[in-house]
């Protein structure tokens, strides 16, 4: 099996769907002649032409707003929004419009719309280029909310982004994108709505998503081999429908739990996990269930400051370490 | 309230040398209590400031209860703080002795605990508001995750009896677990008996005041210990008669040796006499309802499923796991089933499912080489049948005296329940089976 790029992996599917469907097509800031911010476009438009791989103004609300609108009418749009953070611009079109169209006209159209927008801190962008704030989405019905971690994950996940009827959020992270890992070749989907155990383990479950998922893998293998620590590591993938059943299923059978994620703490993804865990696990917790997430400032720049406000592997093993230890006999 | 001597049960508080308001130092006299032997100095555990008087000078109060509170001083005396409720949560922080200001949660990342006032007196454990366990009303249950508290109610453990060794002093599942490995584990369903009855192992007791005696050790009563010895107690109070047979048992170990080459390289336990004895009891059961009975007082209640309880000698006493529906079981499935019971029985894994709903029960001592015994009964079940060892003996067969092989059963019965004639028909016809062991399976 090859091994490629996050960033690779996306670019091929992007490919692969518009060689497959004519239907699908590409819109967005600088994603034709400059190839996108990040690269992922890069060769689409020369390959597939301006009507398939648009140019836009900087514009959020003005391409979304496009792109739902030829969505209802049976195309296949994929938006790439440069970053999450400028999705606010366009939160309107996703939350009022995108979102509601389905229910709001009886069933009579869909919006078969895929944004693609990249978060994530830890590149010294500034607090407002450096946001995770995918669960103000997540929180909406009527839209569907990825964040793959892995580039198996991220060509699978887009593929099924891209074939289902319903608007979904495709979350990426600016750290992820250099990453590396093996990707089958043949066409295939992942199903939305469905977690991974990544790493089984026995003595606590770590919950995370995205980058954090990687950093879980990390220290997992880490406490392995310095602590004994058999660490099992749930990978969301999907933040809605969020796999409710896969998370207490691990947590059942390892007592513990802790929720690695890289945005706030307050109202953040870790809350519904924890949430659905005391919902769906209560009698088989043997210890509170920790949240790692970033500190509540807006990041900063600054390298140090950065650093030391988003979660680290280091607190992420000392979580781990705190929640086995205190529900250990000591005799 | 600590306890001051060694006999104490209950204090007294003489006098307060101190005023709600007033700052204690730690280890300054705070009180003087009276004990069931002397007027003791209490000092204080904590610094801090005397918030709170929760027990009256001539107040009395058990081991262990929260008598004042001791605090920052933000708590003291507002009126109405001392009901109940304060003291609830007197005791509920009353183990903290984590570093001050984290309460009982914790200091996790979400901040740290609710309370700062700690109880003059470290209370042996910590109520869980809102938690009933079933211990009684007023029962003190020590902080307990919800894994612990899941494990101890599986295992019969009495979270009461234990102490905490997670943060707080939570009993978290290792030490529910350890607790059961260590003092055996016997709980008392609601569904009925679960501890059957050795006989012949309980002489007299020795009645009070051995504890004073130097060369006398007192044991603690593990929980196991304590359910057993009631509910062996409780079989005294019915009217027991027994009968006995000795039956040939050649043919019957035949069958058994048969059985199990039968069945060699097959999945499943090896048969065991034991295992054909639970097997033709059943059967007779099924045939004879009135032996499949319990006394309930003011009526008899006539068991319409036949399960059969088998008792299971552990490192601290007696459990008596159950085979349900063991007349419509085949033999194998029997057979299977009663030596995983009997294997979670010696782990201390038998749920109270496993030790439930038992109509009749067997105990076979035939392994520890025993002759002949009688059980005593396993209320309210109307009968028992102990089972001796099958050896070599001369018997009379054709008016010849011949080598054979015999056993001795012996059935207690509850004769409020059940009468000579109708118990000596089910044994006779049990012996007849035994003697002819093909028909235990048509």
């Amino acid at each position: 099996m090859p091994e490629v790029t996050y960033r690779q992996a996306l670019h091929d599917t992007l490919r692969a769907e518009m060689l497959a469907d004519d239907s699908v097509f590409l819109i967005g800031e600088e994603i034709g002649l400059f190839e996108g911010s990040y690269k992922i476009t890069a060769g689409l438009l020369a390959e597939f032409g301006p009507r398939r791989v648009r140019d836009t103004p900087i514009s959020e609300e003005g391409f979304v707003g496009a792109a739902i609108g030829a969505a209802m009418l049976g195309l296949r749009p994929v938006v790439e929004i440069m970053t999450i953070n400028f999705s606010l611009l366009a939160i309107d079109q996703v939350i009022n419009h995108a979102a509601k169209a389905r229910s709001m006209f009886g069933g009579q159209v869909s919006v078969p719309m895929v944004i693609r927008t990249p978060g994530g801190g830890g590149q010294q962008l500034g607090a407002s280029h450096s946001q995770n704030i995918e669960v103000y989405y997540a929180h909406c019905p009527g839209l569907k909310v990825v964040a793959p971690a892995t580039p198996a994950d991220a060509k699978g996940l887009l593929t099924a982004a891209i074939h289902d009827d319903d608007p979904v959020m495709f979350v990426e992270n600016l750290g992820l994108y250099n990453t590396k890992g093996e990707v089958p070749e043949e066409p295939y989907t992942t199903e939305i709505g469905r977690a991974a155990v990544v790493r089984e383990g026995s003595d606590i479950t770590v919950v995370s998503y995205s980058r954090a998922t990687l950093m879980a893998l990390d220290v997992a293998r880490h406490l392995e081999e310095t602590d004994g620590i058999s660490v099992e590591v749930v990978d969301l993938r999907s933040l809605r429908p969020l796999d409710r059943e896969t998370i207490c299923a691990s947590v059942r059978k390892t007592t513990r739990a802790v929720v690695a994620e890289d945005d706030w703490l307050s109202y953040g993804v870790g809350a519904e996990v924890v949430a659905t865990i005391q919902e769906g696990a209560f009698d088989y917790l043997d210890a509170p269930v920790r949240r790692l997430a970033a500190a509540e400032v807006p990041l900063p720049y600054s390298k140090p400051l950065e650093t030391a406000a988003m979660p680290s592997a280091v607190d992420l093993a000392r979580f781990i370490r705190q929640a086995v230890d205190e529900s250990t006999y000591r005799g | 309230m600590p306890r001051l001597s060694d006999t104490m049960e209950e204090g007294t508080v003489a006098r307060w040398l101190k005023r709600p308001g007033e700052k204690v130092a730690r280890g300054e006299t705070i009180a003087e209590i009276d004990t069931d032997k002397a007027t003791m100095d209490l000092e204080a555990f904590e610094g801090g400031v005397l918030e709170q008087v929760l027990v009256q000078e001539g107040g009395t109060a058990a081991i262990g209860a929260p008598i004042a509170v001791i605090g920052d001083g933000s708590g003291t005396g507002g009126p109405g703080t001392a009901g109940p409720s304060a003291a609830t949560k007197a005791t509920a922080t009353a183990r903290s002795e984590a570093p001050a200001g984290a309460g009982p949660a914790g200091a996790g990342p979400a901040g740290a605990g609710p309370a700062s006032a700690r109880a003059v007196a470290p209370a042996p454990r910590a109520q869980t508001p809102g938690e009933d366990l079933g211990n009684g009303a007023g029962a003190s249950v020590p902080r307990s995750s919800p894994l612990a508290r899941r494990t101890a109610r599986r295992l019969g453990i009495d979270l009461v009896t234990l102490r905490g060794s997670g943060p707080g002093g939570r009993v978290v599942r290792a030490d529910v677990e350890n607790a059961a490995a260590v003092g055996g584990v016997l709980p008392e369903g609601p569904a009925g008996p679960v501890a059957g009855a050795l006989a012949g192992t309980a002489g007299a007791l020795p009645n009070g005041g051995a504890g004073a005696l130097a060369d006398v050790e007192e044991v603690p009563l593990s929980q196991i210990r304590r359910v057993t010895a009631e509910r062996l107690s409780k079989s005294l109070e019915a009217p027991h008669f027994y009968l006995t047979s000795i039956i040939d048992a050649e043919r019957l170990l035949a069958f058994r040796a048969e059985a199990v080459r039968a069945t060699a390289g097959q999945e499943g336990a090896r048969v065991t006499v034991t295992d054909l004895l639970v097997k033709a009891c059943a059967k007779l059961l099924r045939a004879h309802p009135e032996v499949n009975s319990a006394w309930a007082g003011d009526r008899i209640l006539r068991y319409r499923r036949v399960n059969v309880g088998i008792a299971v000698a552990v490192p601290d006493g007696l459990v008596v796991p159950v085979v349900k529906d063991a007349d419509m079981k085949p033999l194998s499935e029997l057979s299977s089933e009663a030596h995983a019971l009997a294997a979670k029985a010696r782990e201390g894994k038998l749920s109270l499912e496993d030790m439930s709903g038992g109509t009749f029960t067997l105990s076979n001592l035939g392994m520890f080489g025993i002759d002949h015994f009688t059980a005593v009964l396993n209320p309210p079940q109307a009968a028992i049948l102990a089972v001796g060892a099958a050896k070599p003996e001369a018997v009379v067969r054709d008016g010849a005296v011949v080598a054979g092989t015999t056993m001795r059963l012996a059935l207690s019965i509850d004769h409020r329940t059940l009468d000579g004639a109708t118990a000596a028909r089910f044994l006779a016809e049990l012996r007849e089976l035994l003697e002819d062991p093909l028909r235990i399976l048509l």
